[in-house]
């Protein structure tokens, strides 16, 4: 029983590469998949600020609108802005060779982002870009450092500055009136950006846990009469 | 004409009769089933074998299934994982199954093969029994390894450049060696593709064989029990021994009930589980293979840590060979040296339950050396752990080469005469 | 003594009996739950061989532009659905009139089989309108693609119409079978409609 439970606390502590690099606190963050309009709106985030640079080369938009509760043509007016069918994949036109040239690095697919890093790391790295005028594109990320991409959100957040104290620079601010959301309606958005990669890094998700739960409860049934049925037989042999 | 017609016997249903002239089928069922005697005594311990031949049925279905979607190519392989786990109809559970087959498959062997320690299983009639189990673990493991290259991730490629790269600690030969497995100067399509054809058809073959020869030399020389005694030496006036029941129905049913509780546990895993806290899906495999960028820290499965961790805790050279070839030896010899236990043990009882104090504190600290060496191998290296893994890595090999001295010095009880509830 | 024996013995039988029924109706139990569960388990290895999402991508309607198509002509290249060939033909007024009256020599000549064409399509002509006709060009003999033969695929009329050359399977413009040929039925006709006059939509 120690031996157990020591294993246990060992496991608890997790393999090294879920340890995050970076020291800035991460704000937590929960995926709710049951919340549609989150997941539509992050759909629609996705396509509007990140698709042009970043694939979700796995999914597919029928699949997305199906279990986003989006009517096809809905989809294919509003979200479809590549000319593909409803059941193509959700890539984008951009030449991968000549994007690394663009930006140093191609900009990975990500499809797989939240399982990849985790949804807090994503949530937060969407909520940490800075003003940093060492960096080639002026922006610096807090989750990322020196991170090739610029703040594609900065319309929406505003123009976000380090505020430094006693030489220590772990809080963030947004020059007031800068961008077209407050700064709640921005989490908002990010959240709802991120519920929706959480989404797509395994759509099956929700059916998983669904049938998950009914064959749980159909094994403890089979379990029971198993039991009944041993205990039965094993009333033959003695001292038992 | 009548001397040609087979024999038929005079019990039995007229199919069954037909079938038994030409086939042993109702004496094949008797031998290992209703009049194969186990000892009545078996514990939680002896559910183990049983449950790692559910496994490998299971990780057999699974794995055809996979093989019906998967794409063995650079460009392919990555994406087919993912075709299989959005497209297709179920293939996520399927995948999952596999994925989370695989870990438990180590984890029901890893019991068993502990369930051999403790009660001495190893011992004398069953060395061979022994020494073909240990050619299954080791069978298993190279198989894990060439189906974790598979899924073509990131940590599938760089884990298994890695493990690779071991075979370059060799002297003289090591980097020859290397090109020759990998059929490239890099991890590459070449190595992928001759990985799957071995994971899919030749070591499962191999397995499949060695798990019949395993049950055929076991029900030769019959189970051993938490006592450690010869049930046979006790037998009624028609040949069965008096603390054996029938394999059939009593273990079954036993084993039966076993299986679905185990299958609870399982399925909890795949359903609301799969990555097991990135300890059964690590995260860096969810990213496809990138022959330029490593992962921050690359460890094996879990499955492979306690050995992973011996590999890089020898960190001197020695006889003026690198330290690296000295991981490599250690490595391997912490995985083959449990097949010379049936000549290391000398004690006179088989079972923990009767040897000495000396025996438990061996077993106990081996068990808890393993364990930690199972999680030093997951986490990056560090100084600490480092001198950890060594201290326990000598625990582990004085175990085994200890064991012909502390069996033989210690007080050990006396073996019961009949078997013990 | 011995009529306690008796008695003990007595008990102990009724006692075997019960056991013996008790288990009985345990191993038919356990047995039906297992045969659920195994059933279930089931399902998603033959649910994995349906087709999968791309498959079904794949197979989705696709649209055919038959502005260019003369009367007479079957379109060219063929285009396929669900990877299948699909024959579209053009008719003159002349073969549309000529399909309702040689009949003589056809199997089937009014559709009757419904599993060959959608509803709209059980006429004459086997299409929703005379002078467009859409068949999947696939022999419902053994699965060869049929010819298209623009005349004298029948000898006596000189009307053309569809010829399989694995089996020498004929069909007539309408893709109806003749008598007497390997292929039980007529060609089939793929769910289609009309999305303007020059546009077909199969699927």
């Amino acid at each position: 029983m120690k031996k157990l439970l020591l294993v246990l606390l060992l496991v608890c502590q997790g393999p090294a590469w879920a340890a995050s690099a970076s020291t800035w606190p991460m704000e937590s963050f929960k995926g709710d998949l049951q919340n549609m309009p989150s997941l539509q709106n992050g759909f629609k985030l996705y396509a509007n600020y990140c698709l042009g640079c970043h694939s979700l080369q796995f999914q597919r938009y029928e699949r997305t609108a199906d279990d986003l509760a989006i009517p096809h043509d809905i989809a294919l007016k509003n979200l479809v802005f590549t000319g593909q069918k409803i059941g193509g994949l959700i890539t984008n036109a951009m030449p991968r060779a000549a994007s690394k040239d663009w930006f140093g690095a191609s900009p990975p697919d990500l499809t797989m982002v939240t399982r990849v890093r985790s949804p807090e790391w994503v949530y937060n790295y969407l909520n940490t870009f800075y003003v940093d005028e060492d960096r080639p594109l002026g922006v610096n990320n807090k989750v990322f450092a020196n991170v090739g991409m610029p703040n594609v959100l900065l319309e929406l957040q505003g123009v976000q500055r380090e505020v430094c104290a006693e030489g220590h620079c772990d809080h963030l601010a947004v020059d007031n009136g800068t961008g077209t959301m407050t700064t709640e309606e921005f989490k908002s958005a990010t959240y709802d950006l991120t519920n929706f990669l959480y989404y797509v890094s395994e759509p099956s998700r929700l059916d998983r846990q669904r049938i998950g739960i009914y064959v749980l409860l159909f094994l403890i049934i089979l379990g029971c009469f198993t039991y009944l049925l041993n205990r039965e037989y094993w009333k033959d042999v003695g001292g038992h | 004409m009548e001397k040609t017609k087979p024999q038929e016997s005079q019990s039995g249903t007229g199919l069954m009769n037909w079938i038994d002239a030409r086939f042993p089928a109702t004496e094949t069922i008797e031998y290992h089933a209703s009049k194969y005697y186990a000892p009545k005594n078996v514990n939680f311990w002896y559910y183990f074998g049983w449950l790692s031949m559910i496994v490998l049925i299971m990780q057999l279905l699974s794995g055809l299934w996979l093989t019906m979607n998967y794409v063995p190519s650079g460009a392919g392989a990555f994406a087919s994982v993912e075709y299989i786990m959005r497209d297709v109809e179920y293939g996520w559970l399927i995948r999952y199954l596999h994925s989370t087959g695989a870990s438990f498959f180590f984890i029901v062997v890893y019991a068993h093969m502990y369930r051999a320690l403790a009660y001495g299983s190893y011992r004398g009639p069953r060395e061979l029994l022994w020494l073909i189990g240990m050619a299954i673990f080791i069978a298993l493991m190279a198989e894990g390894f060439l189906g974790y290259l598979l899924p073509w991730g990131n940590m599938s490629y760089w884990g298994a450049q890695v493990i690779v790269s071991l075979f370059g600690a060799i002297p003289v030969i090591g980097p020859d060696l290397m090109e020759w497995i990998r059929g490239d100067f890099l991890m590459s399509e070449t190595t992928l593709n001759r990985f799957f054809a071995l994971h899919v058809i030749a070591l499962p073959l191999v397995l499949v064989m060695l798990v019949f020869v395993h049950i055929v030399a076991l029900h030769h020389v019959g189970s051993n029990n938490p006592d450690g005694i010869e049930i046979k030496k006790n037998k009624d006036e028609n040949g069965v021994p008096l603390d054996g029941i029938a394999f059939h129905p009593y273990i079954t049913i036993h084993d039966i009930h076993a299986t679905v509780v185990f299958l609870f546990i399982f399925c909890a895993v795949v359903f609301f589980a799969p990555e097991m806290g990135g300890y059964f899906l690590e995260k860096p495999n969810f990213e496809m293979a990138d022959p330029l960028k490593t992962p921050d820290h690359i460890a094996p499965v879990w499955y492979y840590t306690p050995f992973y961790a011996m590999l890089r805790a020898a960190t001197y050279p020695f006889l003026g060979l690198p330290a690296k070839f000295w991981g490599f030896v250690v490595m391997v010899g912490a995985i083959v040296i449990p097949a010379v236990l049936p000549w290391l043990d000398r004690s006179p009882v088989k079972s923990i339950r009767y040897k000495g104090r000396l025996s438990k504190a061996m077993l106990t600290m081996f068990v808890i050396s393993f364990f930690i060496l199972g999680y030093l191998g997951t986490q990056a290296p560090s100084k600490a752990g480092t001198i950890a893994a060594q201290i326990c890595t000598a625990i582990y090999f004085a175990y085994f080469v200890l064991m012909p001295w502390y069996t033989r010095v210690e007080q050990t009880k006396p073996e019961p005469e009949r078997v013990t509830g | 003594m011995s009529d306690g024996d008796v008695v003990r013995d007595a008990s102990q039988e009724a006692g075997e009996a019960a056991s013996s029924s008790r288990r009985y109706f345990l191993i038919q139990a356990t047995s039906a739950v297992g045969a659920v569960g195994a059933v279930g388990a089931a399902w998603p290895f033959v649910m994995y061989w349906t087709p999968s999402a791309k498959a079904r991508a794949l197979g989705a309607p696709v649209r055919v532009d038959v502005s260019k198509l003369a009367p007479g002509e079957m379109l060219s290249p063929i285009v396929a659905w669900r990877g299948k060939p699909i024959f579209i033909v053009a008719r003159d007024k002349a073969t549309i009139d000529a399909l309702k009256v040689d009949t003589a020599e056809l199997a089937d000549p009014d559709s009757v089989n419904p599993e060959q064409q959608p509803d709209f399509a059980a006429n004459a002509w086997r299409s929703e309108r005379p002078e467009i006709g859409v068949y999947l060009g696939i022999c419902t003999h053994l699965g060869c693609s049929p010819k298209h033969v623009v005349s004298n695929n029948f000898e006596d009329t000189g009307q053309g119409g569809f010829f399989c050359p694995c089996h020498g399977s004929k069909f007539d413009l309408a893709g109806r079978v003749v008598k007497g040929v390997p292929a039980p039925d007529n060609l089939e006709v793929p769910p289609y409609r009309f999305e303007s006059d020059s546009v077909i939509i199969i699927g």
